[in-house]
This record gives structure tokens, C-alpha cells and sequence, in this order.
């Protein structure tokens, strides 16, 4: 199992953007570097991307939710 | 009007609380749980909490905004800028409750929230735009013959866009309808309008602005303003007047603006945005904003009128105060945007508590602020923390002011954007009016330079 975790503080979401599908579900195939979620603080958006191959096994943390740095957003399950 | 509802948050709800209590209203503010303690919320007469701190759940929850005020007895809702300043429904909501609305009127924001649409009425008012497809681009039209007909390099434009989104460029023809039909997609699934429109390119340009003022019968200009200090399409240091600008370009835009403003029979403050080409000497019409702008200050500070009370004087009275024989200018002023970010770090946000906050004070400086020491600067809303405002007799002299200003300002607790306004202030293309407003995105190293 592998965790992504929140470099840095803000408000964590699952879509680009209201009425778009989420970038990534649970059970999903994941591939390194593919973009998982985004985290928006003070207007600024970065995208999170997964730096282990997998399944997505599942979200910690949910839609609109805040995250702190370090904070774990997502477990992968390698392979 | 006796009670009034601020709609907004930060240095332009306390902006506004401020004149209301001059004018002898009554104001109530409504905030989201975490700015129950904010600067604002003690300088407003009351404050109401509706919501939890993601701006959807409480600043843009317009149906919560409006009870707020009705169950507060208020007569009144001014939205300062950004939020639902510019939101028509919202303002329609607002006057169905039996409330004023302190801006202009519904159809007044959509026509001029709608670009292609603006961009005609500016056309009838006289206002000189750049050459481009002349309103929507037909679907059926041949694009092609349309941009030969402005050359290139162009851009194409949502209709629906603004604030920089929703452009994209076209180099040459054979990019053209490639770029049409992707620009169509996106505006369709961004900005729910397929419309689209062509425009001429300018790559050095400066962005000014003209102040107007309407109360349906009247219409006048404040003079204009340079805003080409931007970085990623946000303004970062503003001035007024515009510097450098030909008499008979200054003359035009802000005639015109006056124009566009009666012809539209405005009711409020506004401003019209340009793309002045120094190259050509040519000024084109961008955008109407229907609201107070954040730069509004320097405005005030050249003219000596207070523009939130002329929107206070226009919603309530249905005049203003001043003539456009009444308006003199004097001197020069500056306008830093002091913003919460890390300049640094690519400008990485930068939340958390002010532990120390010392402002400058003198002749001719002014500090438009949202917080104080002990704030806390919330990672939900933009990083703007405050606005230093230095008016002196010239130009020269009110950057030498703004800059020894901001040598004089201590925050401490968040990174902030001073060391980056510092180095703007003291960079010879901006003494020489030489930037432009892709001028910050060219500069190598900007905090690293000596």
C-alpha cells in the first residue's frame, strides 16, 4: 500500500471542476504521475499526482474537505 | 437607506462599513464562520454568520445573503467587488426581496458580463475597440475571410469569458479553425456559452482603465488609470493617471467611456477597461466592470472623491454628488496590492496567523487593510491582505514615497508580497513607463536580480 499525501494546505477536491467526473475512483487502474485530485488554497489550484502505479484502494479524505501538509489523500494498492 | 448589508469580506468590507458609518448608516456584515473575528466583522456595526467558510457555502450563497438582510431589516445590499458584485441574477434577487441594490441594474451587468455583446454597445458608443469580427462569430461564417480581414497573430475570445480566461491564440491561418473549434468546446463547457469572437493581438500592451460614474441622468469620468503591473492577468501595482498616455488618446477613452455609460444609462460606479499599444498610440475597449474595482483608491486619492459614497449617494438618492465640472485632478497616486503569497516560491500561497503588523503613516499614504495583527489569514479566500496607497505631486515622487512606504510596513507570521512590489517600484522599465502587462512573466529571476 502506498499513500499520497498533501504537500501543502488547502481544500481538497476530487474534480476539475463542478459537473466534471472525478479524475480517479475508487478501484481505478492508477499510473505514475496521473493526475488524482486538486487542491485549491487562496484561489491557487495544484494538481496531485500519484507517484506509484496501482488500484486505487481508497479516498481519506473527502470532496471539499481540508488537508494539512503531510495529511494522507489517497491509498494505493501497488501493481 | 438606514441599514445597509456588506456582501463581501476583507479590506473592501471594511472599506465600506467605513463610509456608511460616515454617512450615518447602519451596516451589517455577513460572514462565514471563520471570519467571525475578522478586521471587518469588528468594524461593521454587526455581523451575521451564514455559512461555513468555503465561499460557495457563505459569500456566494445568495439566497442566505438576502435573508440575512431581509430578517436583519436591512433596506440595502452592497456587494463590493468580486463574489456576487457582478452576478445579475443575484442583483434581480436583491430588488425582488424589496431591497436596494447599491450597483447598477440587472440588464446593465449582463449586457456588459456578456463580451461580444459589450463590445457591440461600446462600438455604438463611440469607443474605439480593435479590430476583430465585429460582434459573435457566425458558426456559419467563413472564419478565415474574418481574420484576414485583422491579421494575425489573433486571439479568439469566449464571449462569456474575462479576467484572462477564455483566450487562445492563433499564430497563423493554418491554426485558425483548429483553434475556433477547441475555443468553442471550452467556452461551452467552462463558461456554458459556445460564442466565440476574434480579435486582433497587441503584445506589448498596457492596460488602462477610466472611473465613470452614472446616475441614469448624469455620467462622468474620474479620469483613468494604468494597471499593466500585472502577473498572470492579476494586478499586482496600479497608478493613476496613466502615465505617458498621448492627450488625444486620454481624451478619447475617457469621452467615450462617459458615452458608453449613457448610452447604457448607467446607474452606478464602473469602470472600462482598455488595451492601450504603445507602439501605435491606438487605446480598444476590453471590458466593462459593473461594480468598485480593488484600485479604486488612487482614483479617489487624484480626484478627492469618495466613490463608494457616490455609490451610496446613486443607490439611495438616485444622484450623485459631483458634476464633471467639479472633477480636478491633482498629483499622482500609487496603488500596491499586498498579498499573502511568497514571492520567493513562485508566489505560493501563504495562510496562517499575523503574529506582528506595522503600516507606514505619513503625508499622502494611505492603507486600505483587511487585517491586523492577530489575524488569521484564511487558505479559503484570495491572498490579498491589504492595498498601500501613496499620493504625491508626480509620479517620480509618489514611487520614491511607495517604495519608502513599504520599507516602513512589518508583517510578520505569512510571506508576503513586498519584497516583489519593492523590486517593481524600483525597476527602470517601470520608472520609464516602459512595462507592460505580460512585463513580470519576462523578467528573469525578478528576486533574484541585484
Amino acid at each position: 500500500m502506498a499513500n499520497i499525501v498533501s504537500p501543502l494546505p488547502g481544500v481538497f477536491y476530487r474534480k476539475p471542476g463542478p459537473g466534471k467526473p472525478p479524475f480517479a475512483n475508487e478501484g481505478d487502474t492508477i499510473e505514475v504521475g496521473q493526475t488524482v485530485g486538486i487542491i485549491e488554497i487562496m484561489k491557487q489550484f495544484t494538481e496531485i499526482q500519484s507517484d506509484v502505479a496501482g488500484t486505487l484502494e481508497s479516498f481519506k479524505v473527502n470532496e471539499g474537505e481540508m488537508v494539512n501538509p503531510g495529511d494522507t489523500i489517497i491509498v494505493i494498492r501497488e501493481g | 437607506m438606514k441599514k445597509l448589508l456588506i456582501a463581501n469580506r476583507g479590506e473592501i468590507a471594511v472599506r465600506i462599513a467605513r463610509t456608511a458609518r460616515e454617512m450615518g448608516i447602519e451596516t451589517l456584515l455577513v460572514v462565514s464562520e471563520p471570519d467571525a473575528d475578522s478586521l471587518a466583522a469588528r468594524t461593521a456595526d454587526n455581523f451575521v454568520v451564514i455559512g461555513p467558510a468555503p465561499a460557495p457555502a457563505s459569500y456566494l450563497n445568495q439566497d442566505a445573503v438576502i435573508a440575512a438582510a431581509v430578517d436583519n431589516g436591512c433596506d440595502a445590499v452592497h456587494p463590493g467587488y468580486g463574489f456576487l458584485s457582478e452576478n445579475a441574477t443575484f442583483a434581480r434577487k436583491v430588488a425582488a426581496a424589496g431591497l436596494t441594490w447599491v450597483g447598477p441594474d440587472a440588464d446593465a451587468i449582463e449586457m456588459m458580463g456578456n463580451k461580444s455583446l459589450a463590445r457591440e454597445s461600446a462600438r455604438k458608443a463611440g469607443v474605439p475597440i480593435l479590430r476583430g469580427s465585429d460582434g459573435p462569430l457566425d458558426p456559419d461564417a467563413d472564419a478565415l475571410e474574418a481574420a484576414r480581414g485583422i491579421g494575425y497573430p489573433l486571439v479568439v475570445k469566449a464571449s462569456a469569458g474575462g479576467g484572462g480566461r477564455g483566450i487562445r491564440f492563433v499564430h497563423n491561418e493554418g491554426e485558425l479553425l483548429e483553434t475556433i473549434e477547441m475555443a468553442r468546446g471550452e467556452a461551452a463547457s467552462v463558461f456554458g456559452d459556445p460564442t466565440v469572437y476574434l480579435e486582433r493581438f497587441v503584445k506589448h500592451a498596457r492596460h488602462v482603465e477610466v472611473q465613470v460614474l452614472g446616475d441614469g441622468t448624469n455620467f462622468i469620468h474620474l479620469g483613468d488609470r494604468d494597471c499593466s503591473m500585472q502577473r498572470r492577468s492579476q494586478k499586482v501595482i496600479e497608478e493613476a493617471p496613466a502615465p505617458d498616455l498621448p492627450d488625444a488618446v486620454r481624451r478619447t477613452i475617457r469621452e467615450s467611456s462617459v458615452e458608453l455609460a449613457r448610452e447604457c444609462g448607467y446607474s452606478g460606479a464602473g469602470t472600462v477597461e482598455f488595451l492601450y499599444d504603445p507602439a501605435g498610440h491606438e487605446a480598444a475597449f476590453i471590458e466593462m466592470n459593473t461594480r468598485i474595482q480593488v484600485e479604486h483608491p488612487i482614483t479617489e486619492e487624484i480626484t478627492g472623491v469618495d466613490l463608494v459614497r457616490e455609490q451610496l449617494l446613486i443607490a439611495s438618492t438616485g444622484s450623485m454628488s459631483v458634476r464633471q465640472e467639479d472633477i480636478q485632478f491633482s498629483g499622482h497616486a500609487i496603488e500596491c496590492r499586498i498579498n499573502a503569497e511568497d514571492p520567493h516560491n513562485n508566489f505560493f500561497p501563504s495562510p496562517g496567523l499575523i503574529t506582528a503588523l506595522e503600516w507606514p503613516s505619513g503625508d499622502g499614504i494611505r492603507i486600505d487593510a483587511g487585517v491586523e495583527a492577530g489575524s488569521t489569514v484564511s487558505p479559503y479566500y484570495d491572498s490579498m491582505l491589504a492595498k498601500l496607497i501613496v499620493h504625491k505631486d508626480t509620479r517620480e515622487a509618489a514611487i520614491e514615497g511607495a517604495l519608502e512606504a513599504l520599507h516602513r510596513t512589518r508583517i510578520e507570521g505569512v510571506k508576503t508580497t513586498i519584497p516583489v512590489l519593492k523590486k517593481l517600484l524600483d525597476r527602470l522599465e517601470f520608472a520609464a513607463v516602459k512595462h507592460h502587462s505580460k512585463f513580470i512573466e519576462t523578467v528573469d529571476n525578478l528576486m533574484e536580480a541585484p
